[in-house]
C-alpha cells in the first residue's frame, strides 16, 4: 500500500506511459534525489532545474503552449510567493488571449505545517492560490485521491496547481490504488530508491491503472446529521479522526467533508450537507484574515442563512507573520487536534 | 545621385530592391498603424496606448525572417508590446490591432479584455504578450525546451526591453538557455532605447553593453547592433537565426532603437525628436536613386487611407457583451458551482 508520496509518483509514472507527460522537473526532482519528499524518484522524464521558481514555471507555461503536458514542481510552497506573477500567466493566459490559448500544466508544491518547518517550511497558500482566478487547485489528503487527483490534473486543459500536504506525504489510506501492491514493504522495494548509490537503479513499476478524482468534486469521508465539517489537506483525517471520536462517545454525528479541490469547490455537496446539518464548521490551517473558508462562510450566510441552526464557524490558523520553531509556538498558532474537538464539541452543543 | 558602391560592400545591394521596398511598405504600415492608434488614444476612441514607434526597422527585418506556423517545428514567439511591425510582416492584418485599440468583441487577440499590442496568435506560435515586464524570458524557456527536444530548425524568440534587462526572467533566460544538462535555442532580442519608462538607462544600468551578459557563458555569441537600420538589423538577424537553428545554442542581440512617442500614453506619446529609422532608409534609398519623393508619398498616402478605412469600419462594430467575461474563465466553462454574483 502506497503512501501518498508514493501515490503521487504512481500517478505521475502513469502520466508518463499513458497520458503523454514528457517533462516532470523542478528543483532536485531528477535523480539522485527524486524529490525532497521522493515524489519523482525513479521517474524517466524527471529532470533537475536550476534552483530559479521564476524560470521552473516560465518553463512550464512556454512548455504548455508549445503543446506538452508538464508537471513542474516549486519544492515548497513557501519558495512560491516568488513566481506571483507568472502564476498569474499560468492562470488567465487562457482568457487574455480570448480562448486562444490552452494552458494544460500542473504544478505541484508541498504545503502546510506539521513537520516543525519553521518559517519558511510551513506556509499554507490556500488564499492567494484560489485568488488565481482561471487556475485550479486541488490539495488531497489520501494515497488514493492524491493519485486521482493527479491523473485529473494532468487530462486537464487548464493549469492546476496541486497542492501536496507536508505532514501526510508518508501517511497511508486504507483504499488501494488500482494495480497496485498491498504489501508495503514490497512496493518499497519495487519503487523506492536505495540508500547510498543509486545510479544503477531502477525502479519495478506495477502495472497502476487509471483512477480519476474528478476535480471540482468532494469526498464525503464520514457521514453524519448533527453537523458538518468541511475541510481539506492536513486537516482531513485530522476532522475525520475526532468525528468518528465524537460519534463512539455518543456526543454527536459529524459529516466531514474533504473538499480535495479548493477550484472548483462542491458547493452542492456543502450545501446539501448545511442544509441537513444546519450546524456547520470551516476547517484549514492557514491563517484567519483573508482565509479560504471565510468566502465558504460567506457563501453559506448568503444562501443558507435560514437554514442554519446556529451561527457558522471558521478554525483557522492565527495570524501570526510565521509559524515558529519550538513547537509550543507552532501547536500555538496552527490548529492541532484538541482545538478541532473544542470547535466540534462547541458547534454540537449551542442550542439551536 | 547615386554613390559608387560595389554589390558586395553595400548590404543594400545585397539585400535587394524587391526586398528593401516591401521592408519600407511594412515600416510605413507600421508607423501609420501606431500614429492612429495614439490618436485613438487621445480621442476617447480606446484608451491607454503602448506600442512601437521607432522599432519599425528592426522588427520588420525580423517579422520577415520569421519561420511562421504552429507548433514546435515553426518559430515561436515571445514578443512584447511594441511589436506591431513584427506581426505586419507576418502577414497580421492592420484592422486587427485598431480592433484590439477600441476593444470591441471582434479583437482577435483578445475579445476586447487587453491594451492594444497585446497578440496572441496561436497559428504562428505568437504566445500571449502580457502587459508584466520581462515575463516573457521566462515563458521563452518553456517553448526552447520543447525545441531543444524536437528534430527541427524551428527557435524561440524573445524580444524585450533594455529596461527589462534587470529584472530576473532576463537572467533566467541567459542561465537556462546555456545550462548544459539542455541548451536552447533561443534567440533572446533587447531593444535598447535608454529608457524605463521616464528612467534613463545609463542612471541604473553600469553594464558597458547588454550583450556583454554573454561573456559569462561559453561561446554564446553577443552581438549589439543599429536597430535604427534596416539592412544592418536584416543581416544581424539573418546571422543570429542561423546560429540559433544549426548550433541549437542561445544568442543575444541587442538592438539600438529610438523610441519616438515615449513610453506609452502615460507619458504623453508626443513625438520626440530622436533618430526616425523611416526617414533615414527613405533617405537611403534616394540617396541610391531607387525612390523618388513622391513614389514615397504615394506609399504613405495609400497607407494612411488604408489604415483610415480600417478604422472607420471598426467604429461601427460592436463591443463585447458584458456577460462575455465569463467565457474562457476555464476551458471546459464555467463550472454551476462557480461564485457569479460578484457578493452577496
Amino acid at each position: 500500500m502506497a503512501n501518498m508520496a508514493q501515490a503521487i509518483r504512481l500517478a505521475l509514472h502513469y502520466g508518463e506511459e499513458h497520458l503523454g507527460v514528457k517533462e516532470i522537473f523542478g528543483e532536485d526532482v531528477g535523480p539522485p534525489l527524486g524529490g525532497v519528499f521522493t515524489a519523482t524518484q525513479g521517474l524517466k522524464t524527471a529532470w533537475n532545474s536550476p534552483l530559479d521558481e521564476r524560470g521552473i514555471m516560465g518553463a512550464a507555461l512556454g512548455l504548455a503552449w508549445a503543446g506538452s503536458r508538464p508537471v513542474a514542481e516549486i519544492q515548497f510552497v513557501d519558495y512560491i510567493f516568488n513566481t506571483l506573477d507568472l502564476l498569474k500567466l499560468c492562470a488567465n493566459s487562457t482568457w487574455c488571449s480570448g480562448g486562444k490559448f490552452k494552458t494544460p500544466l500542473v504544478v505541484m508544491t508541498p504545503t502546510g505545517s506539521g513537520i516543525h518547518g519553521s518559517i519558511y517550511h510551513s506556509h499554507s497558500f490556500d488564499s492567494v492560490a484560489t485568488k488565481l482566478h482561471g487556475m485550479k487547485v486541488v490539495c488531497p489528503s489520501t494515497p488514493i485521491d492524491a493519485y486521482g487527483l493527479m491523473i485529473a490534473a494532468i487530462k486537464d486543459d487548464d493549469p492546476v496547481l496541486y497542492l501536496k500536504p507536508k505532514a501526510l506525504l508518508r501517511s497511508r489510506g486504507e483504499e488501494l490504488i488500482p494495480g497496485e501492491l498491498a504489501d508495503e514493504k514490497e512496493l518499497r522495494g519495487m519503487i523506492d530508491a536505495p540508500i547510498g548509490d543509486r545510479s544503477k537503479w531502477k525502479p519495478r513499476w506495477p502495472e497502476v491503472k487509471e483512477h480519476l478524482v474528478p476535480i471540482g468534486k468532494a469526498r464525503i469521508s464520514k457521514a453524519g446529521a448533527d453537523a458538518t465539517v468541511v475541510t481539506h489537506g492536513r486537516m482531513a483525517p485530522i476532522a475525520l479522526e475526532v468525528a468518528k471520536e465524537l460519534a463512539a462517545a455518543g456526543e454527536g454525528d459529524v459529516e466531514v467533508i474533504d473538499m480535495r479541490s479548493l477550484i472548483p469547490y462542491d458547493w452542492q455537496a456543502i450545501k446539501e450537507s448545511i442544509r441537513k446539518t444546519g450546524r456547520v464548521l470551516f476547517l484549514n490551517e492557514e491563517t484567519e484574515i483573508s482565509n479560504f473558508g471565510e468566502h465558504l462562510f460567506r457563501r453559506t450566510v448568503d444562501e443558507l442563512f435560514y437554514e442554519l441552526k446556529v451561527r457558522p464557524r471558521l478554525l483557522a490558523g492565527k495570524a501570526t507573520p510565521g509559524v515558529g520553531l519550538s513547537p509550543g509556538l507552532e501547536y500555538f498558532s496552527v490548529p492541532q487536534k484538541t482545538d478541532v474537538e473544542r470547535s466540534l464539541r462547541d458547534l454540537l452543543s449551542e442550542p439551536a | 545621385m547615386a554613390e559608387k558602391t560595389s554589390v558586395a560592400a553595400d548590404p543594400y545591394e545585397l539585400l535587394g530592391r524587391d526586398t528593401l521596398f516591401r521592408v519600407h511598405e511594412l515600416m510605413v504600415k507600421a508607423r501609420v498603424l501606431e500614429e492612429r492608434l495614439i490618436k485613438m488614444s487621445k480621442s476617447g476612441d480606446g484608451f491607454f496606448w503602448i506600442g512601437g514607434p521607432g522599432e519599425e526597422a528592426f522588427n520588420v527585418a525580423l517579422g520577415l525572417q520569421v519561420k511562421k506556423g504552429r507548433g514546435v517545428e515553426n518559430d515561436f514567439l515571445h514578443l512584447h508590446y511594441r511589436s506591431s511591425a513584427i506581426l505586419l510582416a507576418m502577414g497580421a492584418k492592420p484592422i486587427d490591432t485598431l480592433r484590439q485599440m477600441r476593444t470591441v468583441a471582434g479583437d482577435p487577440y483578445s475579445k476586447g479584455r487587453n491594451f492594444v499590442n497585446h497578440y496572441a496568435v496561436p497559428e504562428w506560435n505568437v504566445v500571449p504578450v502580457s502587459p508584466t515586464i520581462e515575463t516573457q524570458y521566462s515563458t521563452a524557456i518553456g517553448t526552447g525546451i520543447a525545441q531543444a527536444r524536437a528534430k527541427t530548425d524551428a527557435i524561440t524568440i524573445v524580444n524585450g526591453g533594455d529596461g527589462g534587462t534587470a529584472e530576473g526572467d532576463f537572467h533566467s533566460c541567459l542561465v537556462w538557455s546555456n545550462r548544459p544538462a539542455l541548451p536552447l535555442p533561443v534567440l533572446m532580442i533587447v531593444i535598447n532605447n535608454g529608457y524605463a519608462i521616464s528612467t534613463p538607462s545609463r542612471d541604473q544600468h553600469g553594464e558597458r553593453r547588454i550583450s556583454d551578459w554573454t561573456k559569462a557563458f561559453d561561446g554564446m555569441p553577443g552581438r549589439t547592433v543599429n536597430g535604427n537600420d534596416p539592412v544592418e538589423s536584416y543581416f544581424a538577424i539573418k546571422e543570429a537565426m542561423a546560429y540559433c537553428r544549426k548550433s541549437r545554442r542561445p544568442y543575444l542581440l541587442e538592438a539600438l532603437a529610438s523610441r519616438l512617442y515615449g513610453h506609452s500614453s502615460s507619458s504623453g506619446a508626443n513625438r520626440i525628436p530622436e533618430a526616425d529609422c523611416i526617414k533615414e532608409f527613405e533617405s537611403q534609398l534616394m540617396r541610391r536613386g531607387w525612390m523618388d519623393q513622391q513614389s514615397l508619398e504615394q506609399i504613405w498616402q495609400r497607407n494612411m487611407e488604408e489604415i483610415d478605412a480600417a478604422h472607420q469600419q471598426v467604429k461601427q462594430e460592436p463591443f463585447p457583451a458584458p456577460e462575455s467575461a465569463w467565457e474562457d474563465v476555464f476551458s471546459s466553462g464555467l463550472p454551476d458551482s462557480y461564485p457569479t454574483k460578484g457578493g452577496s
